[in-house]
């Protein structure tokens, strides 16, 4: 791939070639992620309509597999509505930076030992300024708007993010002791080894609230009382119609597959394999390999998660939200971090000798 | 070249964006300028390999602390006028204020222990350096005691807050969710065991009252 890179490319200045090359990494990244986005929204549909004894979208295509298609044609061809006396600029800008910041974070996310964009060493740091700056799409919309249902949904979602990201940011602490890196790549190769090596065991109880803490930051059911439909009618993007609202939509998704991959990558071993010594059997030791399918498939499974506690679960209430994540969750974190301290320092095999 | 090219791009954002923090009219726009005026820092800090202190400013100012701001800002329904009341009023002191900041900062930039030409070029290390890792080196070492007192006046200074605002006001109906768990079968239902009695008129005189 360099190779016809440098062939393609070769004669461009270096400063010039590097920008080619970065910009085609991240069209390579891009394009197949919002295309798994796309198809992430039927699968939710789909998923969802079987446990609940329904088909699902069956319409459109062969059992539905054009309803992403024809979604995303409705939504850019209907008008985009900005209501009286919003602010406009900020109203516009809300869904861009939602999306920016969800998309901004994959930069640093390798997909193998190699496949990466940017392999940086503050990189778990800058995966949690990036997963950060996401709710000021929401809140910038949820002001913009003009509202007091978008309104009341910003601020219902800026305490909630808040409140999580503590736990969110404590739990990574751990991860980070238990790796003694803030390089992603580096947070895998700690894991070396099958299934019982990775860090989801020693760190289960982080394991657990790095994953709930990331569906209340995504504002996913069973959290997702910034949209609150049944009370506050949409949330903040109650004002938003057409390509606008889509835009949110894809920020959504595009975190909950952040989430997923970066649940597989600190606590699941990322592209390792769970049974490394299954790689010497005949015919499907290959498969065994620690690679790229072993990332994606991990990550998939968490992204069913997703979608399987949204249909399982009802809504928390606003006040247990906070309780969980103020009095459960932080003072779990802490004393989780002074566990794997003593870990660390007797050495606990296999996780830290 | 680049760099000196991105690094005036950044501090001409920044200053921009400074000045309408202050002068802007919109309060909420305010603060959204403030979060760009954070971000070119953090850029400029980025061009000098500081990279931990870049991304924790992001991180910490703009992920957090300025979302607070920004959930109060909105909240409050603030009407212009009355704010700009009485400016001139205020200009002198305002302006004395400025005057005594300003000439604190030249004496402290201009200080002859602050030898700024002194402090020389950026030392551009490889790319495996890890700028967090010296910092925690530092920090937990050298200057552990500063580190610890810093700390410990955070400690009392959350400890303050939350003495000077919480308030237990009684009649409230909150729950007590640690009660409703440890709650037992025998705390909500009595099961209490009636002759059944097959008595007509018994019954009968019972329905009666």
């Amino acid at each position: 791939m360099s190779d016809l890179l440098i062939n393609l490319f070769g004669w461009l200045p270096a400063n010039l070639f590097l920008l080619v090359e970065t910009l085609l990494k991240i069209a390579l990244l891009l394009v197949p992620l919002l295309i798994t986005v796309a198809w992430y929204t039927y699968a939710e549909r789909k998923v969802i309509g079987y446990m609940q004894v329904r088909i699902g979208p069956n319409r459109v295509g062969p059992k539905g597999w054009l309803q992403p298609i024809a979604d995303a044609v409705k939504l850019m061809f209907k008008e985009l509505i900005v209501p009286a006396r919003a602010n406009r600029f900020l109203f516009l800008i809300a869904p861009v930076i939602s999306l920016t910041c969800a998309l901004a974070a994959w930069a640093v996310v390798p997909f193998s030992d190699f496949l990466v964009i940017s392999d940086i060493n503050a990189g778990l740091l800058y995966i949690l300024a990036m997963t950060s700056l996401g709710v000021y799409g929401v809140i910038i919309a949820g002001w913009a708007s003009n509202s007091k249902y978008a309104l009341l949904g910003a601020m219902r979602c800026a305490a909630q993010i808040v409140a999580y990201e503590i736990a969110m940011g404590f739990a990574l602490v751990v991860v980070l002791m238990a790796a003694g890196s803030l390089n992603l790549r580096e947070i895998v190769a700690a894991q070396e080894g099958g299934i019982v090596n990775w860090f989801w065991l020693p760190l289960l109880p982080m394991f657990l609230v790095y994953m709930i803490s990331g569906i209340a930051e995504t504002n996913r059911a069973p959290f997702d009382v910034a949209e609150g439909e049944s009370e506050i009618v949409a949330g903040f993007h109650v004002e938003y119609s057409g390509m606008a609202f889509s835009v949110f939509f894809l920020a959504e998704y595009a975190n909950m597959i952040l989430i997923s991959a970066l649940t597989v990558l600190m606590f699941l071993g990322g592209w390792l394999s769970p049974f490394p010594l299954a790689a010497g059997l005949p015919l499907i030791g290959g498969l065994f390999e620690p690679g790229v399918h072993w990332f994606i498939f991990k990550t998939v499974f968490f992204m069913f998660l997703f979608l399987w506690l949204r249909a399982t679960f009802p809504r928390y209430r606003y006040d247990q939200i906070m309780r969980l994540g103020w009095k459960v969750f932080i003072p779990l974190t802490v004393v989780w971090i002074a566990v794997t301290g003593i870990a660390i320092m007797i050495g606990l095999p296999p996780w830290f000798d | 070249m680049f760099i000196s090219f991105v690094f005036y791009t950044l501090a001409a954002v920044l200053v921009a964006s400074a000045i309408m923090v202050i002068s802007a009219r919109n309060p909420v726009h305010c603060a959204l300028f403030l979060v760009m005026a954070f971000f070119s820092s953090a850029g400029i800090w980025l061009l000098l390999e500081a990279e931990f202190l870049a991304i924790v400013l992001v991180l910490v100012y703009v992920g957090a602390v300025m979302v607070l701001f920004l959930f109060v800002v909105m909240m409050l329904d603030i009407n212009l006028a009355p704010l700009r009341e009485g400016f001139a009023r205020y200009l002198p002191i305002g302006a004395l204020v400025a005057a005594v900041v300003v000439i604190e900062i030249v004496l402290v930039i201009g200080a002859s222990d602050i030898d700024l030409p002194a402090v020389g070029d950026i030392v551009y290390r490889d790319a495996d350096y890890s700028n967090t890792k010296e910092l925690g080196t530092l920090l937990y070492t050298v200057h552990l005691y500063a580190f610890e007192l810093a700390a410990a006046i955070l400690l009392v200074a959350i400890v303050a807050a939350i003495a000077l605002t919480m308030r237990r006001r009684s009649g409230t109906k909150s729950q007590d969710p640690s009660r409703q768990v440890a709650v037992k079968r025998e705390d909500r239902i009595r099961i209490v065991s009636m002759p059944s009695s097959s008595d007509p008129e018994h019954e009968s005189s019972e329905r009666r009252r």
